[in-house]
């Protein structure tokens, strides 16, 4: 599974970890709704820092098609309001 | 896929899909997928040069509140030199707007280097991976049938797509905030041009508010601790003559005792 982390890089994670992903993402939604900006930037930098330690970063000559598309690490809660919403992420 | 990943990919794909729609002829869709790149790379180049120009400007401005400190400094002592405490409290209130100034446009300058830093590694990645779709364009030409050509462009296009679009973003993104930098830079030569930081001798009538406005933001503890340690250097007679320097000639000593510049001027 590829992810990108917008304006960072694209990482390669394993398919075992969709779910914590996912969980993460449900956070961030939570986080979204409920308009907590603290908590919102805790789940969020939480979802950037599981991807970036569990993946593994893609070569950069290769042209690799995201399965996921996350927003760039300096989101604001304003801005991730528009993008996480209903089911986030992954659906389920 | 719903949600976040939707946004950016759907724009994508369909960018993509309109790009494939163009031409029947597969040859003819990756050239004009590779000139929409270079053109991408053309237009960050651009971007970098456009940060790098803001942040000479700023670092401009910099120099320029540097000077504008030491000045009123000097001011400042021979003001108390000449045992005008009030002239001298003026210039330290506006030293120290300059120096919080100061502060401000270090962290701005610094801001800008980081979003330099970061459009110039977006414009490296973007390199390679155009580099890697030329050689790949290459290949399929050579090597594959119309049809199996078709699914490799659809798919390193969209590769190469997912990659502009990011860059795109990145850019975006650095230039926002240039720009805001650039409005706040702009509201800075205003008030410099409203005389905020002038000269304390050019001061004039009509510049009651402005005044107003200092006291309000500068810090009135380090304005007397400022005053303070000047008294105790000009009483230890390390400091200059008693006497207004060159420049303060028309801040005459006879513009009176204890009263505010501001209301003590003539026109």
């Amino acid at each position: 599974m590829i992810v990108r982390i917008s304006t960072e890089a694209q990482y390669e994670l394993d398919e075992s970890d969709a779910e914590q992903l996912n969980e993460l993402d449900n956070a961030a939604v939570g986080a979204c709704e409920s308009e907590d900006e603290q908590s919102f930037h805790q789940v969020f930098s939480q979802l950037l820092d599981f991807v970036r330690t569990k993946g593994t970063p893609v070569p950069e000559d290769e042209l690799a098609i995201s399965d996921v598309i996350l927003p760039p690490p300096d989101t604001s809660l304003e801005e991730a309001k528009a993008e996480f919403t209903g089911e986030g992420l992954i659906p389920g | 896929m719903p949600g976040l990943s939707g946004r950016m990919s759907t724009i994508v794909k369909a960018k993509i899909s309109k790009l494939l729609d163009r031409a029947e002829d597969p040859a003819e869709t990756l050239e004009y997928s590779y000139q929409k790149q270079i053109e991408l790379l053309q237009n960050v180049k651009k971007g970098i040069a456009d940060v790098v120009t803001s942040k000479k400007r700023l670092q401009l401005q910099e120099e320029q509140l540097r000077q504008q400190v030491v000045k009123l400094d000097t001011q400042a002592r021979q003001a108390l030199a000449a045992g005008q405490e009030d002239l001298a409290r003026t210039a330290l209130e506006r030293k120290n707007v300059a120096q919080t100034e100061l502060q401000s446009l270090d962290s701005q300058v610094a801001e800008l280097e980081q979003q330099q830093e970061r459009m110039t590694e977006s414009e490296q990645k973007l390199k390679t991976k155009i580099e890697q779709f030329r050689s790949k364009k290459e290949v399929i030409k050579a090597q594959y049938s119309a049809a199996e050509a078709q699914v490799r462009i659809s798919e390193a296009a969209t590769g190469v797509g997912e990659e502009m679009a990011d860059v795109g973003l990145a850019m975006q993104r650095a230039l926002d905030k240039t720009e805001n930098m650039r409005a706040r830079a702009d509201a800075v030569q205003e008030l410099e041009a409203a005389g905020t930081f002038t000269d304390l001798t050019a001061l004039g009538p009509g510049e009651d508010d402005i005044d107003r406005q200092l006291k309000q933001l500068s810090s009135q503890s380090e304005v007397d601790a400022d005053l303070e340690k000047m008294k105790a250097e000009i009483g230890a007679g390390s400091g200059p003559a008693g006497e207004i320097g060159a420049g303060g000639g028309q801040a005459a000593p006879g513009a009176g005792t204890g009263a505010q510049p501001s209301e003590g001027q003539a026109p």
